[in-house]
């Protein structure tokens, strides 16, 4: 009763599903899905570029990390905010804590609090202890300021986006002339940006590493276009995950100790199944060899074939 | 059964080695409970103190408990170093509970020794008590100008948290 | 258990032998998982699995709990509590990615046990209800899975708690309703946040206690073995203890090893970077997907493009969830006596294919809705329905099988070339 109430069922559903094919395969053949202009032009992360926190024992270098927040503190912090960072996070990078203290106490945003006289909205300056401040009140104050666009939160942004930090570093620097033979309606409008690796080809921010020695390094590294993005992108793998580095020395020692322990286990459970211990259950049992011996000779004194 | 004793050594083995493993995972688990980061930041605060005038105090917060800054006139300073520290239920001289130069900046928690009210006294117009410095209205503790406990049922005086000058009108509290 | 040769539990220390006088813990536990449950001797890697489920079970509700501790349900808070649980409680990392790569840990190796139930046959009388209790824990891990996945509120999250809400709404007549009084509301917010973190917490105790039954049904025929022959005499089995503990228990290391590569060393790779995005109900993801191990169900939901008397999309829904429901009939679709696939040649085939196209469903699941994904989609769940509902009971009528061995122990003496009889045949003379 089951298996006939299945059958049809399963004919029902085999039915329906062939019916979709068929219109489905139909409609492939008389008009073959077109690749989409912004799939043609789009362009992947690059794969040439390397950090030095790639592979599994890969870390940050924290010189890298400095110049990077450089970069984001005198090119994108402006419309950028880094919500999820605090300012006593920076210890990581390498800045001591007077250092930590006057990078929050510098900081061109100050920190909403409350006049604590007339208890009007007012602003404070920045304590290690508080979050990087939003540069915008609210979504709608940050897209007037920028054509309707919203600059994203950079936090997270390594891995928001698929490709990671080479995906950072190529968008940055990928922006160019749109090609000849690009479509007229996805040529970039106004206030928009040709970016091949921007997922919809054109992108509203602004070319942000525009020059060269845009920025002065601390550290006197010559601050090229190219410099500045790697730089940037490391700093932004950092603030995505900050704690890489722990991440992978507990992983070492993890692995390390459930190797041990699978390998003791291993022999333990070998000890068990063919060890001498286990002999009182294999004596009785067929597997052991003298029983073995003694069916074998039954059966050539039976005259069954073995 | 010399044999099987010494083969059962690999079974002792792998399960202590397991076992090791599984106590080692114990400690991320009850160590998550312990104050984040976020909240061991706050655990040290600083505070602006130039504009408390003498005979004023401020309340302020650290580590979400109020705080008691009062800047102590020369009377309020006399009264309580006239007393026999010896004497008090909790004995304390002014000098013990303030830093060495700066004698008249008493800072305390502002919460009773008794059962955790906050004290009257820090705010313009509040109870001060009968000895001039605090009043926890809760079941009638008073404590004097150096926020020593005079009369009701707490045991000890308000407590001085760890704090330091940065300057003369900075103190960094935690 | 009810092999009349299973050791009586004797406890030796004086403490063991109060404490089971006045509660029988111990002897449960000796007779469920002790020297007191005898089990095949001749079980295979994939018998291994379900205590690998049990173990994964275990290690969700323990970091699930701690991170509840610090985890903030609301929609203005849920996505800043989990980086705040990244970044500053104490080893919330860790927390976090073993909780999140943990739930594929659970789903792999359940759709491995699960695999191997269909192949050695393990639904088949009279372990049904151990078949159905089991997908019942599997259903109940994907609503968990689901709510679960909504929790950190990231863009994902939220369209994919749109995504599957709305597909309630496709049911005629009630669907609207129903989808309104899921969600609380008219689409995915504060509400729905909340109730879903309850049930989250919630749902994992249930799970335990659908587990224990299942082993409990279980224990009563006890545990199936790769032949399909059933036990016979004492020299067919070992105590579960220490042989079975001792193969779970390397076995168990080796997967948390792989567990461990994935937490520590690529704890994103399973993920989705959107959800990495704060959920904004205005902007919706150029390709929602769900996590992987929903892959083959999302693709048989979206292999449905065309309406036939029913919408395309009710279609979907309904061969979805008809997809897993469906194995609740196995053990009636599938008649054959021979249980075990190692016996059925033909079968062993058709089974094959179906690993295939499983996969293959999976890996269109997880791809953009466009051709020629869907196309393949189509065919793949013609093959999975087929397979259950019309090869499966045609074959188990038609198909010709291996005889099988006379016992397990024989099995395991001889291989696979054992002095077998034809099925029903007269054992050999006696040993």
């Amino acid at each position: 009763m089951v298996r006939i109430l299945g059958f049809l069922v399963g004919l029902g559903f085999v039915g329906v599903a062939a019916w979709s094919l068929l219109w489905g395969a139909i409609a492939y053949v008389s008009e073959p899905p077109q690749e989409t202009v912004e799939h043609h032009f789009h362009k992947h992360a690059r794969s040439d570029v390397n950090f030095t926190f790639d592979g599994p024992f890969g870390r940050y270098d924290r010189q890298q990390l400095q110049r990077g927040f450089q970069v984001y503190r005198d090119v994108c912090a402006a419309c950028h905010s880094l919500r999820y960072v605090a300012f006593r996070n920076l210890h990581d990078l390498g800045y001591n804590e007077a250092e930590v203290r006057a990078i929050a106490d510098q900081w061109q945003i100050q920190v909403p609090s409350v006049n604590p006289d007339t208890g009007e909205p007012a602003t404070r300056k920045a304590l290690p202890s508080d979050r990087f401040p939003l540069p915008y009140a609210n979504d709608t104050a940050a897209r007037a300021a920028n054509n309707n666009a919203l600059p994203p939160d950079l936090s997270l942004m390594v891995k928001a986006r698929h490709g990671g930090a080479p995906y950072i570093y190529s968008l940055l620097t990928g922006y160019q002339d749109p090609p000849a033979d690009l479509p007229a309606e996805n040529r970039p409008g106004q206030g928009l940006h040709y970016n091949p690796y921007f997922a919809n080809l054109n992108i509203a921010m602004p070319p942000p590493l525009a020059a060269d020695g845009q920025v002065t390094y601390a550290d006197g590294t010559p601050a090229t276009r190219d410099q500045m993005a790697r730089d940037v992108s490391a700093f932004l793998a950092w603030t995505a995950e900050p704690t890489l580095e722990s991440q992978r020395q507990m992983g070492l020692v993890a692995l390390i100790f459930l190797i041990i322990a699978t390998v003791l286990g291993y022999l333990s459970y070998q000890n068990i199944w063919h060890g001498p211990s286990s002999r009182r259950v294999r004596e009785t049992g067929v597997l052991d060899p003298e029983n073995q011996a003694k069916a074998a000779e039954a059966k050539s004194d039976a005259g069954i074939a073995g | 059964m010399d044999g099987v004793r010494r083969r059962d050594f690999i079974n002792i083995a792998a399960v202590s080695f397991a076992g090791v493993g599984g106590a080692t995972l114990l400690y991320p688990l009850v160590n998550q409970m312990n104050p984040t980061a976020d909240v061991l930041a706050l655990a040290q605060i600083d505070v602006d103190i130039s504009a408390i005038e003498a005979g004023q105090a401020i309340k302020t917060v650290w580590r979400k408990q109020p705080i008691f800054i009062r800047n102590l006139t020369p009377a309020e300073i006399q009264a309580a170093n006239a007393v026999d520290a010896g004497s008090l239920r909790d004995p304390q001289s002014l000098a013990e509970r303030t830093k060495e130069g700066h004698n008249n900046w008493l800072i305390t928690l502002g919460v009773c020794t008794h059962l955790g009210c906050v004290p009257l006294g820090a705010a313009e117009g509040e109870n001060r008590g009968e000895y001039g410095g605090y009043f926890c209205p809760c079941h009638g503790s008073h404590y004097d100008t150096a926020a020593r406990i005079r009369k009701g049922p707490a045991p000890l005086n308000l407590e001085v948290p760890e704090y330091e000058f940065l300057t003369d009108t900075s103190v960094r509290i935690g | 258990m009810s092999f009349p040769w299973a050791e009586e539990y004797r406890p030796k220390h004086p403490f063991m032998r109060w404490m089971d006088d006045r509660l029988p813990l111990p002897r449960l536990v000796y007779n469920s998982v002790g020297g007191g449950y005898p089990v095949p001797r001749n079980l295979n890697a994939f018998w291994n699995f379900g205590v690998l489920a049990g173990l994964a079970l275990v290690i969700q509700i323990v970091t699930g709990i701690v991170l509840a501790m610090h985890y903030e349900p609301s929609v203005n808070g849920a996505f800043a509590s989990v980086e705040h649980i990244m970044r500053d409680v104490n080893q919330g990392w860790f927390l976090r990615y073993l909780h999140a790569n943990g739930a594929s840990f659970f789903f792999i190796v359940t759709y491995i046990h699960i695999f191997r139930g269909l192949y050695y046959g393990s639904y088949k009388a009279p372990r049904e209800m151990v078949w159905m209790l089991g997908l019942v824990i599997f259903l109940l891990m994907m609503a968990t899975a689901f709510m679960g996945y909504v929790l950190p509120w990231g863009q994902m999250s939220f369209w994919g708690a749109q995504v599957i809400t709305g597909l309630f709404g496709a049911i005629p007549l009630v669907g609207e309703p129903i989808q309104t009084w899921l969600v609380g509301g008219f689409a995915p917010d504060q509400a729905t946040l909340t109730r879903f973190f309850s049930l989250h917490y919630l749902l994992p105790f249930v799970i335990a206690g659908v587990v224990i039954l299942h082993i409990w049904a279980l224990h009563i025929p006890g545990s199936g073995n790769p032949t399909g022959v059933d036990v016979k005499t004492p020299q067919d089995t070992v105590p579960f203890h220490p042989f079975y503990t001792a193969k779970d228990g390397w076995f168990a290391g080796a997967a948390l090893t792989l567990l461990a590569l994935l937490v520590f060393f690529l704890p994103n790779y399973l993920g989705h970077a959107d959800n990495y995005i704060e959920a904004n109900p205005l902007s919706t993801p150029a390709h929602i997907v769900p996590e992987w191990y929903f892959w083959p169900f999302y693709a048989i939901l979206r292999a449905f493009t065309v309406d036939f008397i029913l919408p395309a999309k009710l279609w979907g829904v309904l061969a979805m969830f008809g997809s897993i429901l469906l194995l609740f009939f196995l053990p009636w679709l599938d008649k054959s006596p021979v249980r075990s696939g190692s016996y059925r040649p033909t079968f062993r085939i058709f089974f094959y294919v179906l690993l295939v196209d499983i996969a293959i469903l999976g890996f269109c699941g997880g791809m953009p809705a466009e051709e020629p994904w869907v196309m393949l989609s189509q065919v793949a769940t013609i093959y999975y329905f087929a397979y259950f509902l019309i090869i499966l009971p045609v074959l188990s009528m038609v198909e010709r099988t291996l005889p099988l061995p006379n016992s397990i122990s024989e099995s395991v003496l001889h291989g696979e070339k054992a002095e077998a009889a034809p099925l029903g045949a007269q054992p050999a003379a006696a040993e």
